[in-house]
């Protein structure tokens, strides 16, 4: 019986992880009768090659997608019956079928019955059975296909067990999987047609060697890939650095401390005196605190400092900013810091919280490294790195003027600046006078 | 360490904050020369005089609300309810005026009231209630749940010792059963943190006072089938240890919330929402709570014993979530 109603082909979902699809061939040509169930188009993605059965019966109306062209799941590929133009029904293709993999592990014990090794669609364990939150976590993390694991739950369902087994012993993924959920800030959901996806060619590799395994980027991970790439080649990256003797900030520190953990629960950390002074010094030098706007320079009346903070292990780095940074004392700087890096961690963060910095401080000394080439926070026109304080022998001169050799704690800063607009001698007298007010610290002023 | 039984070790913690403490007094109906109704302060009265062991009218708001002013003016009183289910005629006082006074004012109200609560002995609809989820719905209450005799101890110290007013809800039906050892010196159980009675891997079961018993023994029973059950023992309702909770779940994926209160508006809700919020992701199961059917307690045996979680029921939810 014939279609009367339009019905729309669509790129079927080839399991959770799959997003597109390639027609590698048409079986049926525009103007062709088709039966419900007969193989209309043979399709490839980068899981598995397989045919799709057409939906419904009908005259093949139209072909809207060319052999050869890749698509996203659900994209409408050809429509049967109707004129090609009404409102269709959209009736889906039919689910994934079985990889020959799969079907082979299922059929295995009887392989010798099944005369011919073809592909049958499993049972319908395939896609449509409830797939849990966690399994769909684990799922997306391996890149592993719940469709093509054999479960022993309620119904066939696949539980937690199941697909760890699975992971542990079975096949490697095919490809990586898409993230499961975004993560703060970059919000780019990767919803079941991600069009942004195809924006970023990144080749998928074709299979894990031996000893390789593969994790999926976060969105975060992402955001910071690109991020990075796009600063070095938009800016002219130069790094300058200067030695800073602390024995002040060190000791006004120590003076501090008490007060400030019992009173107010923050730390004067070295970090939050350079922030006070490099907040200060900013104010002297309007362009490093600026930014290149098309052909204009832009500058602020104000400071607004960011900071790096690190995430999970390791795995992940966030900016807050503290606004206004140029009307904080010591104590205000150290509050705001300890709140925006704490709420960092606790991803409470406000999206208004990680936009608007003017100039940034990264602080990678706490693992006891000595310099580093940090890169610029675009669209801003420097960075501060701050690093590790050593006490080292350091020539001073004694109440005589006579030079002698004192043990000092000595900071490394490093100031890496957009050539395009900062010149080294500007970058220079920058750093000279943030070491200034860091040496010679003046307590009634900060 | 001594052995002793629930309530001997809830009489030992109240003994010795009492010789400790001279701020500490008890008061409640008939707990002076009678010793009280199930004999925790036997003995009280002789040891510490009828000024600090004082016999009150049946009157739980009188008791109540001398509890509040004696703790505004900086004792530190003890109240027992003669059972939990007449705390509700102290309602007014325990809601209105302890729980809000140190937001509102901010003068602490450091009271214990002692709720002898559950059921299991034909104790019939007014004196066999479990009502620690309307006072966990109070800010500025706290409940504590002990199961154990030496947490029955710790948790007391804590109650005293804390500077807001705290319920402590004493399950009868383990007084004289559950036996355990105690440290002699005094010690504290910190109020807010869970304990891992069991630990297994397949399942959580996430529970508090009588039923951490239950649970023990169904889980047992699913050893035989190759299910590991992990339980959870509150020990304290509120505030209540979320961390705990949901790192046995996310290890377990299955999550069981057993209860002796009735089920609806039962602290179990609260515990399962929070687990379907927060660890969503985690969960390979749905969240299932098990809790006493929407009634007052039955008297007749039979229909007391429906009206409890039993073992096999509790051990027909574990199969149900572990072949889920």
């Amino acid at each position: 019986m014939a279609t009367t109603e339009a019905i729309d082909v669509v790129m079927p979902q080839m399991g959770v992880s799959v997003s597109e699809g390639t027609i590698t061939k048409w079986l049926k040509q525009q103007g062709e009768q088709v039966e419900a169930d007969e193989p209309l188009l043979e399709i490839s993605t980068d899981k598995v090659d397989t045919e799709v059965p057409s939906p419904g019966s009908g005259v093949l109306t139209e072909i809207l997608v060319q052999e050869g062209q890749t698509v996203d799941v659900g994209t409408k590929l050809a429509v049967i019956g109707g004129d090609g133009a009404s409102a269709p029904k959209q009736v889906e293709a039919p689910p994934e079928p079985a990889t020959a993999e799969a079907a082979a592990e299922a059929e295995a014990p009887s392989s010798a019955e099944s005369p011919a090794p073809t592909a049958e669609p499993a049972p319908s364990t395939n896609g449509k059975t409830f797939v849990s939150p966690v399994v769909a976590k684990i799922a997306s993390e391996h890149g592993v296909d719940p469709s093509q694991v054999q479960g022993t739950g309620r119904g066939g369902r696949v539980t937690k067990k199941d697909i760890l087994n699975f992971i542990e012993s079975g096949p490697q993924p095919a490809a990586p999987a898409q993230p499961a959920a975004p993560e703060p800030p970059q919000a780019a959901p990767q919803a079941p047609a991600p069009a942004a996806a195809k924006a970023a060619p990144v080749p998928a590799p074709a299979a894990a060697q031996a000893g390789e395994s593969f994790e999926p980027m976060s969105a975060m991970r992402k955001g910071i890939a690109e991020h990075m790439r796009r600063s070095l080649d938009t800016s002219a990256h130069v790094t300058s650095a200067i030695e800073v003797d602390m024995s002040k900030v060190s000791a006004i520190r120590a003076k501090l401390k008490k007060e400030y953990q019992q009173s107010y629960g923050v730390n004067p950390t070295y970090l939050i005196f350079v922030a006070r002074a490099a907040a200060e010094t900013l104010r002297e030098y309007p362009w490093i605190n600026g930014e290149i706007r098309g052909d204009q320079i832009v500058t602020r009346s104000y400071v607004n400092l960011g900071f790096a903070v690190e995430l999970q292990d390791g795995k992940g780095l966030i900016v807050p900013v503290v606004k206004n940074a140029e009307t904080l004392n010591l104590l205000g700087m150290a509050k705001a810091v300890t709140d925006i890096a704490q709420r960092a961690r606790d991803k409470k963060l406000l999206p208004d919280e990680v936009q608007g910095g003017t100039f940034t401080i990264t602080n990678p000394g706490g693992y006891g490294t000595f310099h580093g080439t940090p890169v610029i926070s675009q669209p801003q026109a420097g960075i501060l790195g701050t690093y590790a304080v050593v006490k080292r022998p350091w020539v001073v001169q004694d109440e005589l003027g006579e030079d002698v050799i004192a043990i000092r704690p000595i900071m490394n800063l490093t100031l890496t600046y957009d050539h395009r607009l900062v010149d080294g001698a500007l970058a220079g007298r920058f750093l000279r006078d943030l070491r200034e007010k860091l040496e010679t610290w003046d307590e009634s002023a900060y | 360490m001594a052995e002793l039984t629930y309530l001997q070790a809830i009489s030992d913690g109240l003994r010795t904050e009492m010789r400790r403490d001279k701020r500490v007094f008890v008061i409640g109906e008939d707990v002076g020369v009678y010793g009280g109704a199930f004999k925790v302060t036997l003995g009280f009265q002789e040891e510490f005089g009828h000024w600090r062991v004082l016999d009150a009218p049946l009157a739980e708001t009188a008791i109540v609300g001398a509890c509040t002013g004696a703790a505004i003016m900086g004792m530190r009183p003890v109240a027992e309810m003669q059972f939990a289910d007449f705390i509700s005629c102290a309602w007014d006082h325990l809601v209105t005026v302890a729980a809000k006074q140190r937001y509102r004012a901010g003068t602490p109200v450091p009271i214990t009231v002692r709720l002898p609560s559950g059921g299991g002995f034909s104790g019939g609809p007014f004196h066999s209630q479990n009502p620690e989820s309307s006072f966990a719905h109070i800010p500025g209450l706290k409940c504590v749940c002990p199961a154990t005799p030496e947490d029955a101890k710790g948790l007391l110290i804590s109650a005293i010792e804390d500077p807001n007013p705290v319920l402590y809800f004493e399950h009868k039906h383990l007084y004289r059963r559950i036996k355990g050892e105690v440290p002699e010196e005094r010690y504290t159980v910190p109020i807010g943190k869970a304990r891992t009675h069991r630990e297994g891997d397949d399942v959580s079961v996430i529970t508090w006072g009588a039923m951490v018993y239950t649970a023990g023994e169904a889980a047992q029973q699913l050893e035989s089938d190759g299910v590991s059950v992990e339980i959870v023992d509150l020990r304290t309702v509120m505030p209540w240890d979320k961390p705990a909770v949901l790192e046995s779940v996310r290890k377990t994926s299955k999550a069981l919330v057993l209860h002796e209160d009735t089920r609806t508006g039962g602290f179990g809700a609260e515990i399962a929402a929070t687990i379907a919020e927060e660890a969503f992701e985690d969960l390979d199961a749905p969240v299932k709570r098990i809790a006493a059917p929407d009634t007052p307690v039955p008297f007749s045996p039979p229909l007391e014993k429906a009206f409890i979680p039993q073992v096999d029921d509790v051990v027909a939810g574990l199969r149900e979530l572990a072949e889920y």
